[in-house]
């Protein structure tokens, strides 16, 4: 039985450089959830707005993230500009902006979400005790979107993890990528590497989204 | 045979909590017997168990002469024999009146669908909604729906009928209608079970009175008025005070 | 600007790869279904040992990327001897993909149906069969219709990666003639263009159906 490749992580700084790459993943999915959940707030409370210039934007901009692949967004925002716009912009910045216009549409529609599925009678048990419009959202309507919202947007980080897979079509070098490497530089002493390496990188980017989508499960139970 | 249901020493606990103390109770055929008592009594798990929606932990219950058991494929047959009624929301809201009906005749019994309609159409006849046959469950009021499920309940032909609270989630102008038609069915002889915390209606119905109270039978009496008008039960006394105002 | 002429020469290889991205999109997203349908009822009716291995096949393919799953199935499993055409891998792939997403949004249908809805049925002698034939299961399918949707759009929209694993699909072809003649506007709106039509439709067709499902069965 010849070797599955488990020896190749070993070698040199091989898993180092794995993990090295699946932080890229991460890094670039925290920075983007981070933006996208105060882009998403303001966006949000927008598109509760009765305003129909305002609703058909934002109905026109979900309905783009809802139906166009990310990786179409991510080869118009890469190569695209640099065609049309003549600048040159770096592949993890292309990728960011991807993301946060991906994760700041979802992240809207789940703030609107949350906010229309208060009951009318809060806002009007809240007027009626003399509140104005700041005090009514500040004190009633925000602490129990927040509570909904939360495990939301927790699961948004695992979506978008899943999703920075995709860089390493724009050429960023991320976990798959240093896999391919990897295997491709130990072909001779070591031809099924495949199997052992794309079966850590699996596992890895299992034991990243498991862990945080249970949380976001577990606070999902426990606040609803 | 005359003993329609058998209840021997039944006894049922949640964990810890014990719902159903030594229950004795047999109901004979013809018979209306209306359970009482206050909420989380056990009553409502009490009919539950009798056609093998719950489980017991000791004791017996016979139904037509089978034991309830909700593990052996019987209970298919003694569920044919004994009608319900929930609370509430139970017709199926995907279906019509009618064929929410028609749907255990035809595929519990087997019976042809003209058979099973005409059937059904009588029945809702006499009920008074011949004329809602074809509407869905939401565009019924609650009184409706009730008289509904009822009529559901007894195209089955069962031979005794459980009523769970059928009024408790009713709107008081739609209790009266409904509280009608389970009066005329006991007229006709039907074997009935019902809870209920309409007292002046249990009052009217019952031919005997069962008051529960934490799990236990409390006093059990053919003599309906003497019950209302004197319990002899202190517990009884307390729980019937709460229906008066002064 | 635009090069019109480009464009009219390139249509014919877009709609080729449009057939292709179809193709197997609609194989992998039946499978879907099928393996959503049966999960979801394992775990509906808890059978043992089953419903644990259900449950497990749920989270590991709801926790990894597709790409990463593509890539183990295409690179992977042939180093151990299971090797299959490209084409099966993304029908495999995006069927195990989906039926994980699929299990998870029939299964929460399914759990939404009132248990007095069941047991209405059980006390008018249904068995646990006919209950679930024809009382759970139809408001289950209500119930779970705009997520089974947006399941298939989710679907459609994966079907993106398979140019990893050198399927001829929309992506590959952009990439492909981007790389050769550098037409990047023009390849770009293509794909743009290409993807609409092929989700589009599902798009507001799935609306409309939606909207008249929920009439039809509970009218609001």
């Amino acid at each position: 039985m010849q070797s599955l490749g488990i020896d190749v992580l070993f070698k040199g700084t091989n898993m180092l450089r794995l993990l090295k790459g699946l932080w890229v993943s991460v890094e670039i999915s925290l920075i983007a959830v981070f933006i996208s959940i105060l882009l998403g707030l303001i966006a949000g409370i927008l598109m509760t707005s009765r305003n129909i210039v305002v609703k058909v934007f934002f109905r026109g901009y979900l309905e783009i993230v809802r139906i166009m692949p990310q990786m179409v967004l991510l080869f118009i925002v890469y190569f695209g500009t640099t065609r049309v716009l003549g600048i040159n912009i770096e592949a993890k910045l292309a990728a960011i902006i991807v993301f946060v216009f991906w994760g700041t549409a979802e992240m809207g529609d789940l703030v609107r979400g949350s906010i229309k599925s208060i009951p009318k009678i809060q806002y009007e048990s809240a007027y009626s005790l003399g509140m104005n419009k700041f005090q009514v959202y500040f004190y009633i309507i925000l602490p129990q979107t927040f509570r909904r919202l939360t495990p939301l947007s927790i699961n948004l980080v695992t979506r978008m993890i899943k999703t920075t897979s995709l860089v390493m079509m724009i050429g960023i070098v991320e976990v798959l990528k240093v896999s391919q490497q990897i295997i491709e530089a130990n072909r001779r002493s070591s031809p099924n590497a495949a199997f052992g390496i794309f079966g850590v990188v699996f596992l890895l980017y299992f034991m990243v989204c498991f862990p945080i989508s249970r949380i976001s499960a577990i606070l999902e139970k426990r606040w609803t | 045979m005359n003993e329609l249901i058998k209840v021997d020493h039944l006894h049922k606990s949640y964990d810890q909590n014990t719902v159903l103390r030594d229950i004795n109770l047999t109901i004979n055929k013809g018979e209306v017997v209306v359970i009482i008592g206050p909420s989380g009594c056990g009553k409502s798990t009490f009919l539950r168990c009798l056609n093998g929606l719950e489980t017991i932990d000791s004791g017996h219950i016979e139904v037509c002469g089978h034991e309830v058991n909700t593990t052996s494929k019987e209970i298919y047959k003694i569920r044919q024999k004994v009608g319900m009624v929930f609370q509430s929301y139970d017709l199926f809201p995907h279906k019509t009146v009618i064929e929410n009906i028609i749907l255990a005749p035809l595929k519990v019994q087997k019976r042809n669908r003209a058979d099973a309609e005409k059937e059904a159409i009588e029945l809702l006849a006499k009920v008074g909604l011949s004329d809602k046959k074809d509407y869905y469950p939401r565009q019924l009021s609650g009184g409706q729906k009730q008289r509904v499920a009822i009529v559901r309940a007894l195209i089955m032909h069962p031979d005794v009928l459980l009523f769970d609270e059928v009024t408790a989630a009713l709107d008081p102008e739609m209790v009266h209608e409904v509280l009608q038609t389970m009066l005329e069915l006991a007229k006709n002889g039907s074997t009935m079970l019902i809870v209920t915390h309409e007292m002046a209606f249990a009052r009217a119905v019952a031919d005997r009175i069962v008051f529960f109270d934490k799990g236990d039978i409390v006093e059990e009496t053919g003599d309906v008025k003497a019950f209302f008008d004197a319990p002899k039960t202190e517990r009884a006394k307390n729980f019937l005070k709460t229906f008066t105002y002064d | 600007m635009i090069d019109f002429e480009i464009i009219r020469s390139y249509i014919p290889l877009y709609t080729e790869a449009l057939f292709l991205t179809v193709k197997i999109g609609w194989l992998g997203i039946l499978a879907a279904l099928v393996i959503g349908l049966s999960g979801a009822a394992i775990r509906h009716f808890n059978i043992s040992i089953l419903d644990k291995l259900v449950l497990i096949y749920v989270e590991v393919f709801r926790n990894t990327p597709l790409l990463v799953q593509l890539f183990f199935i295409y690179f992977a499993l042939p180093k151990i001897g299971i090797k299959m055409s490209a084409e099966k891998c993304g029908i495999l792939g995006l069927g195990l993909i989906g039926g994980a997403y699929m299990i998870e949004t029939i299964r929460s249908g399914l759990e939404s149906v009132a248990a007095i809805q069941s047991e209405s049925a059980l006390s008018l002698g249904m068995t646990k069969r006919q209950t679930f034939v024809y009382i759970i299961l139809p408001q289950a399918f209500t119930i779970s219709f705009p997520g089974i949707i947006a399941n298939v759009i989710f679907l459609l929209k994966e079907t993106s990666v398979f140019s990893t694993i050198s399927l001829m699909d929309l992506m590959f072809t952009a990439k492909d003639l981007i790389g050769m003649y550098a037409k990047t506007v023009e390849c770009l709106s293509l794909l743009v263009i290409f993807y609409l039509i092929m989700l589009l439709p599902v798009s507001i067709i799935g609306s409309a159906l939606e909207r008249r499902i929920r009439h039809a069965e509970f009218g609001n």
